[in-house]
């Protein structure tokens, strides 16, 4: 086996074993699992990176195991593949960090650092599957493996959510299951191709092909929470704040964005879509989306709802700019499936702190916070303008290729969607902004559990994570012509999609 | 070969043999005798895969009589799968009824259990009709036996029922065979193959039909279902996993040999016939799954699953003559759901056995205090849902492309919805489980089992979804299996 080989797999397993081993520990291990996950996540960083220098360079790595005939397993660490792996693998170490800070007395850690590394994993194996049987293997294993997650709390609301996690999901799974089959019925096995895989094969009845689309957007839909598939995560939202971080910025909503990539650039290919009259229906149902998660979040009190509908709204941003044909528009939804990331995972950790330092779960509550917390709150304003897309930050980097590639597609209509939902976004912000940082702090907080210390306005692990994302937020933007930005990576992989399509 | 040497023979005379000495001896040994018995059943099986993997099939005639006179025992692919399956699961049960009956054996489980095996292999190996029916008859009676060991009023009347139900099942079958030999004046499989033709005599089609039926009835499709629920449901947790895991998958195996084999040429006469079947395997799939969703007790839960999975593998019979999928398709579900549901019944039993409660509301928190179980329980029941990457996904995966390439996107649908179905009554116990015990918090904790309770579960379970991954030496062995 050639390191080329191995690789892809050395990053599976970086998370892997150390997930298997953790779920042997006793409770009482702290030290040890601390070790392991931390071991983990470093080991991956490390592996990706090897990774990133090699594709950069122009090597292939992949891997191809049979398990039936016709059917294999594929790995493929392609320049798409390590835009979400890389994604993945920081936020993780990050989330990590944050999750052992999160949780340094609750119960059950072994069993959640376990399914937290499966995740993980499957998340790597949907990143690099190399044909829709390997995506769709690890999609599923992602459903299941966060569904302990979700419910982890063990409460009624936490079960709850749970169950609708679970319905949406094992029923896109379905959708997508029948799609999966059906094109490997039609036309052999769904390998991810450069360019598109059914574009280069004559004689497939085009109104079968419409259908199989709908079906394959629907299984990845749910997990991207377009709408009207998005019930789900604002109910998920219970779980514990080092969870929602990987709902909503390290791996279900990215794996259904990411799904969604692939299939239209990979399997239907950006031109073949476009000549069967895909792309326009999918865009509106991201305007769609865009607008509908947006105005929900207008009117949520409970932070994290809000943010959730924030989420919705926003990797709709990713929807869009693949719907939008062109380079310019894949290179928009491409750098956003980071920037979405980074920004969300600030938010959601921000979010955290202030309910377990202080107990605020509603924005209500929040008046004056930005005194007693700064670092923190000064974080959570700088992921929430990024979220406006103001100057300066990752959003306004993916804004602003979007509405060029609305425009270079000819779609105008786009740029007025996307400057509603910043203005959206900028109304039910801007108030959490305000009662932050201008109005008077309580005499008392709801429920003050980490007292001040010193400069420390909270556990250091709970801080820092934050912290650095929030300072990604804005390098990514102000380094963004630097050859190592997400955005060099996304103009890399949109050169070599529509280089490809031009031969 | 010398015949003392014959893996064949011995599968059958090495469990008849320890049952025997099982019978006589002390019950303490029985776990002993079984062990060594099963171990050596499965190096026989390992023997024969060797030969059958170079030579396609290995026959032999007991006592050396040609047919029709001679009993004939015959290998191939097939029954070579089903064979393993038979003793690697039984192997990984008697290891868990040794621990789950440390303080009080049933009386005769172990004999019991030992002329189970010897009827089920040698019903795996047999190529004559009237054989065929002795060890149906063998394999009935003792898990007759088995679930009424159990002692309960409500086991013996399970038990009655599943008698009445099994013994009609071979009376009609009996029935056919003497029809059958009255029309061609032999038993034999393989001649019957040749012999019978689409212009049958009348007896012939209604031999084909009793034969059938009453295979039907033993494998508890709908709607002879009726049976399997009280009999799985309330016997020992060792005994469910025994019967639902492999007794039913007996009879499905002898109804697709005889689809297959000798009544091929009445079945391919009538291509409609075959949506009989599937019809109600779709029916046993909706129904089962329904009263799954909705069952009060955790063992009845698991055996109304049975009742609908047992559904999937009679969705392939239309779909046969499409090429080797529907058959690859249908092994593979009866593989991973002998493997799922075996882990499924023990895990069950071990979370009722410690928990105190049969009821599914008896799982709540056993998250926290039996996680290997309740992981065990989890794994299988990915593969009944057919998730990823387990060998009930790999099944419903190639059951799907047979269908499409049939025609009959019926099947796609059934099968897709009762994958959800599934979910529903999985996630129904799974999330109980993770449920945080509420008001009394000061129950102590219960005692943990003995690890093995736990381990031979999840060994089960691991294998059922591993399976989907390393299926190709499997789906080479029925390779040679033609439709």
């Amino acid at each position: 086996m050639t390191s080329n080989q191995w690789l892809p797999l050395a990053v599976i397993a970086s998370s892997l074993l150390p997930g298997l081993i953790i779920f042997a520990l006793p409770e009482k291990r702290v030290a040890l699992r601390t070790a392991l996950n931390l071991a983990g996540a470093l080991a991956k960083a490390g592996l990706v990176g090897l990774l990133i220098a090699g594709v950069a360079a122009g090597e292939e790595y992949g891997l191809r195991h049979a398990i039936a005939p016709g059917i294999e397993i594929v790995f493929k660490a392609d320049a798409l593949a390590l835009l979400f792996v890389t994604l993945s693998a920081v936020l993780w170490l990050f989330t990590t960090l944050y999750a052992i800070g999160y949780l340094e007395h609750a119960p059950h850690r072994s069993r959640f650092f376990g399914f937290f590394s499966l995740c993980v994993t499957a998340t790597m194996g949907i990143a690099m599957a190399g044909n829709l049987f390997t995506f769709f293997v690890f999609y599923e294993l992602l459903t299941l493996a966060t569904f302990p997650l979700v419910v982890h709390r063990g409460t009624p609301q936490a079960m709850r959510g749970g169950s609708i996690y679970l319905a949406y999901t094992l029923a896109g799974g379905a959708a997508l299951l029948a799609g999966i089959v059906w094109l490997d019925h039609l036309a052999g096995p769904g390998e991810f191709t450069q360019g598109g895989l059914l574009a280069t094969i004559p004689g497939l009845d085009p109104l079968t092909l419409q259908l199989i689309f709908a079906l394959l957007i629907a299984g990845v839909g749910v997990k991207a929470a377009i709408v009207p598939l998005h019930g789900w995560l604002p109910q998920a939202m219970v779980a514990p704040a080092p969870v929602s971080a990987l709902l909503h910025a390290v791996a279900v909503v990215k794996a259904g964005a990411f799904g969604i990539v692939r299939i239209v650039y990979e399997i239907y290919g950006v031109e073949f879509a476009q000549s069967l009259g895909l792309l326009l229906p999918l865009a509106i149902i991201a305007a769609v989306t865009i607008l509908w998660g947006s105005t929900r979040a207008l009117f949520q009190n409970d932070l994290k709802k809000r943010l959730a509908f924030s989420t919705v709204s926003q990797v709709s941003y990713i929807v869009l700019g693949v719907a939008l044909f062109g380079p310019l528009g894949t290179i928009g939804g491409l750098v956003h499936l980071v920037h979405q990331g980074i920004m969300k995972i600030t938010l959601f950790f921000c979010a955290g702190n202030y309910a377990e330092t202080l107990g605020i779960h509603k924005v209500s509550e929040m008046n004056g916070v930005g005194r007693r917390m700064p670092l923190t709150t000064l974080a959570f304003t700088i992921g929430a303008l990024g979220m406006m897309g103001a100057p300066l930050t990752a959003g306004a980097v993916s804004k602003a290729w979007l509405s060029d590639g609305a425009s270079a597609a000819g779609m105008d209509w786009a740029i007025w969607v996307l400057w509603g939902s910043s203005l959206l976004n900028a109304a039910y912000f801007l108030p959490i902004l305000h009662r932050a940082w201008i109005k008077l702090p309580p005499p008392d907080w709801p429920h003050e559990e980490i007292h001040p210390l010193g400069r420390r306005e909270t556990a250091w692990l709970l801080l820092l994570p934050p912290l650095f994302t929030a300072a990604m937020t804005l390098g990514v933007a102000l380094f963004a012509d630097s050859s190592i930005s997400p955005l060099a990576w996304a103009r890399l992989i949109a050169d070599r999609e529509y280089l490809n399509m031009a031969e | 070969m010398s015949p003392l040497l014959d893996p064949l023979a011995w599968l059958i005379l090495l469990p008849l043999l320890w049952a025997t000495l099982a019978f006589v001896a002390a019950d303490r040994h029985g776990p002993a005798l079984a062990l060594a018995g099963i171990g050596a059943q499965l190096l026989c099986v390992i023997a024969l895969a060797g030969d059958v993997a170079s030579h396609g099939s290995n026959g032999h005639l007991a006592g050396g009589w040609a047919e029709p006179l001679g009993i004939r025992l015959v290998a191939d692919g097939l029954s070579l799968v089903m064979l393993l399956l038979t003793q690697g699961v039984a192997l990984a049960l008697a290891l868990y009824a040794r621990s789950y009956f440390s303080r009080a054996t049933p009386p005769a489980f172990w004999p019991l259990t030992g002329f189970l095996l010897a009827g089920m292999n040698a019903l795996f190996l047999s190529g004559d009709l009237f054989n065929l029916y002795v060890t149906l008859e063998l394999v009935g009676l003792a898990a007759v036996g088995l679930v009424a060991a159990g002692g309960g009023a409500a086991q013996i009347a399970a038990a009655l029922r599943y008698l009445l139900a099994t013994l009609v099942g071979s009376g009609a079958y009996l029935f056919g065979v003497a029809l059958i030999y009255g029309s061609y004046g032999t038993v034999s499989a393989s001649l019957l193959g040749t012999l019978i033709t689409a212009e049958a005599p009348l007896a012939v089609w209604l031999a084909g039909g009793l034969m059938l039926t009453g295979l039907l009835l033993k494998t508890a499709l709908l709607p002879f279902h009726f049976w399997l629920p009280p009999a799985h449901g309330g016997a020992p947790a060792p005994v469910s996993a025994l019967l639902s895991a492999l007794v039913v998958k007996a009879s499905f195996y002898l109804f697709l040999r005889l689809w297959l084999g000798p009544f091929a040429a009445l079945t391919e006469a009538l291509p409609g016939l075959a949506q009989v079947p599937a019809a109600l395997g779709a029916a046993a799939i909706l129904w089962g799954s329904w009263r799954a969703i909705r069952a009060d007790r955790l063992k009845m839960l698991v055996a109304y699953s049975t009742v609908a999975q047992l559904g999937y593998l009679f969705l392939i019979f239309p779909l046969l003559g499409t090429g080797a999928l529907a058959l690859q398709a249908g092994i593979l579900q009866a593989t991973a759901h002998g493997l799922a549901k075996a882990a499924m019944f023990v895990a069950a039993g071990t979370l009722i056995k410690v928990g105190g409660s049969d009821r599914v509301l008896g799982v709540a928190g056993a998250a926290a205090h039996l996680p290997v179980s309740l992981f065990a329980f989890a794994l299988a029941g990915v593969t009944l849902m057919g998730l990823p990457p387990s060998g009930g996904f790999l099944a419903k995966w190639l059951l799907i492309d047979a269908a499409l390439a049939a025609g009959q996107p019926w099947i796609v649908v059934v099968a897709l919805s009762g994958g959800l179905l599934a979910g529903i009554y999985v996630f129904r116990v799974l999330r109980l489980a993770f449920r945080r015990p509420t008001a009394h918090d000061d129950v102590p904790l219960p005692q943990r089992p003995a690890a093995l309770l736990e381990w031979t579960a999840f060994a089960l379970a691991a294998g059922s979804v591993l399976i989907g991954l390393g299926a190709a030496p499997l789906l080479a062995l029925i390779a040679g299996v033609q439709p």
